[in-house]
């Protein structure tokens, strides 16, 4: 297993009360899978992912990555933001180089990794852009780019295209099936989209609220090979009312209490 | 709670008369062409030059008082000839030029460290938020006595004057710097001095500049007022001394040196700022 999670649980104080974000979660992610997790807003699924990165503390359970317990970020966890979050003042390769410059590597061998990471994510004639001259889409590929050349066990992404209007979403779904399946990078995705996390994973996690935990998981049965023409499929549509349905179950339970 | 039953019946809201066209000039963030900017730039230094002339020229105003344009102009050449000019000019500079940079090498790192860590800013917001009330003219006298006439006094002066105000404005531009850069590059792998020294110092840089051109400014002020009060050179002390012969064409002459260098200071750092700054376009 590259990633386990054993009873985790994450508790906020705010106001005197205690708010249990996150409790019981059990799950894990093999080696090379794609697994999404779903949830309403307030669902606590950027929470875990912050957990996952090393961002935060877990209250209660352990988390390990390929047998090692998390304690703290690092690049074996790749975290890419909805944001992006690029270095603004860096150019499209610098910010790609970023987690290399950290480490002994030649020159040239750093640039050759930067190069192949900017040819995989086709920004190599903007590798002297600046961020704020990129769009929406190219900055996430940057972001995405960046977090790779770490060659993360897991790359996380916290709703990375919930930015983007519906066409840029789209190609960078297919951008990042295709990157997935160059790499065989390991990824968990959070989205509120059931038709992204469909789409995109190979199993879907459903979160229910308050406290978050884990409500369903399903494999989604659909071919391996996937172009946007899956999503009209009847079984994509069945599996996304199934899905759909599931999310909204647990949110509503959520805002009768 | 009841749903609305359709919409009540209202009258129609009143509505306000559409605004004229107005010159684009008056409109609130309009913009302004390139021909009538550099003529409203260029009337802001002319206008009032002209209204010192006129004053002068047909004011009957005694030129012990106000001189003429012409009368300062000539007396800030004939002290550029004797040399004065010069030698007050260096001596202030360096004054400005020590004492700021003291208070710039102690401010920056104070204000990296205050706008990084809670607990340096616990520590430290309160007493260089009260010292920066003092104001540091009101410490001459005591500079005076602990440390004399002689530069060591004016020098620190200046870093009493700008090295508060600088360290605040310095934290404060290092608390903008996005959490989640600080956390993206935490999962890239960069330790906490990585961060601080690859991302959160970049990211703050501009701002920092901007911080040191308004303490500038105040610097270049400070040094002047330590002159005026004790000094044997400088251009406060050229001002001072021109006061007891009653040689006021010479204290507008110094009074223009004054305002001309500051404007120069105060364009190299923009220069410098908008260079550091290209990311932000």
């Amino acid at each position: 297993m590259t990633l386990v999670l054993k009873g985790v649980g994450k508790d906020f104080a705010a106001r005197g009360r205690v708010i249990h974000a996150l409790d019981g979660i059990d799950m894990s992610v093999c080696p090379g899978e794609f697994a999404c997790i779903v949830g309403a807003s307030g669902s606590g699924k950027s929470t875990l992912l912050s957990l996952i990165a090393g961002l935060a503390a877990p209250s209660r359970g352990e988390i390990s990555v390929a047998g090692v317990p998390v304690t703290g970020p690092g690049p074996e966890r790749g975290l890419v933001f909805q944001t992006g979050a690029l270095y603004p003042w860096r150019t499209v390769e610098r910010n790609v180089a970023f987690g290399l410059e950290l480490l002994p590597l030649s020159k040239q061998d750093r640039a050759e990794r930067v190069a192949w990471y900017l040819a995989e994510v086709g920004l190599t004639e903007h590798r002297t852009a600046l961020p704020r001259q990129l769009s929406g889409g190219q900055r996430q590929r940057v972001a995405i780019a960046r977090a790779l050349a770490c060659e993360p066990a897991v790359l996380l992404l916290d709703e990375p295209f919930g930015a983007l209007d519906v066409q840029t979403k789209e190609d960078m779904q297919v951008f990042v099936r295709r990157v997935w399946q160059d790499t065989g990078t390991t990824v968990l995705m959070v989205t509120h989209d059931v038709e992204e996390a469909l789409f995109l994973g190979q199993r879907v996690l459903v979160l229910a609220s308050d406290p978050g935990r884990v409500a369903t998981e399903l494999r989604v049965d659909l071919p391996a090979e996937r172009d946007l023409e899956v999503k009209r499929s009847p079984r994509f549509l069945a599996l996304r009312s199934e899905v759909e349905d599931l999310v909204r179950a647990h949110h509503r339970a959520q805002l009768a209490t | 709670m009841s749903p609305a039953a359709g919409r009540p019946d209202w009258p129609a809201l009143p509505r306000r008369k559409q605004s004229a066209g107005r010159p684009r000039v008056f409109a609130l963030g309009g913009e302004l062409d390139p021909r009538t900017r550099w003529l409203f730039r260029m009337a802001s230094v002319v206008a009032p030059l002209a209204v010192w002339w006129l004053l002068a020229s047909f004011g009957h105003v005694d030129p012990k008082f106000l001189p003429s344009p012409g009368a300062v102009w000539h007396a800030g050449v004939r002290m550029y000839r004797d040399g004065v000019l010069a030698h007050d000019f260096l001596a202030s500079v360096e004054r400005v030029g020590k004492g700021f940079g003291i208070a710039v090498a102690i401010s920056v790192p104070l204000g990296v460290l205050m706008g990084s860590f809670r607990a340096a800013q616990a520590l430290l917001e309160p007493v260089v938020g009260l010292l920066r009330y003092l104001p540091a003219s009101a410490f001459i006298p005591l500079l005076i006595i602990w440390l004399g006439l002689g530069e060591k006094s004016k020098v620190t002066l200046l870093v009493i004057g700008v090295v508060f105000f600088n360290t605040l404005m310095t934290a404060d531009a290092v608390r903008l710097v996005p959490r989640e850069l600080l956390a993206v590059s935490a999962t890239l792998g960069a330790t906490q001095r990585e961060i601080l020294l690859k991302v959160v110092v970049p990211h703050a840089l501009p701002s920092m500049i901007d911080a040191m051109r308004v303490n500038a400014a105040a610097a270049w002020n400070f040094v002047v007022v330590a002159e005026l009060i004790a000094a044997t050179s400088g251009l406060g002390y050229r001002i001072s001394r021109s006061q007891r012969f009653l040689q006021t064409d010479r204290i507008f002459a110094v009074l223009v040196v004054i305002a001309l260098i500051g404007l120069t200071i105060d364009v190299l750092l923009r220069l410098l700022r908008d260079r550091v700054g290209r990311w932000i376009g």
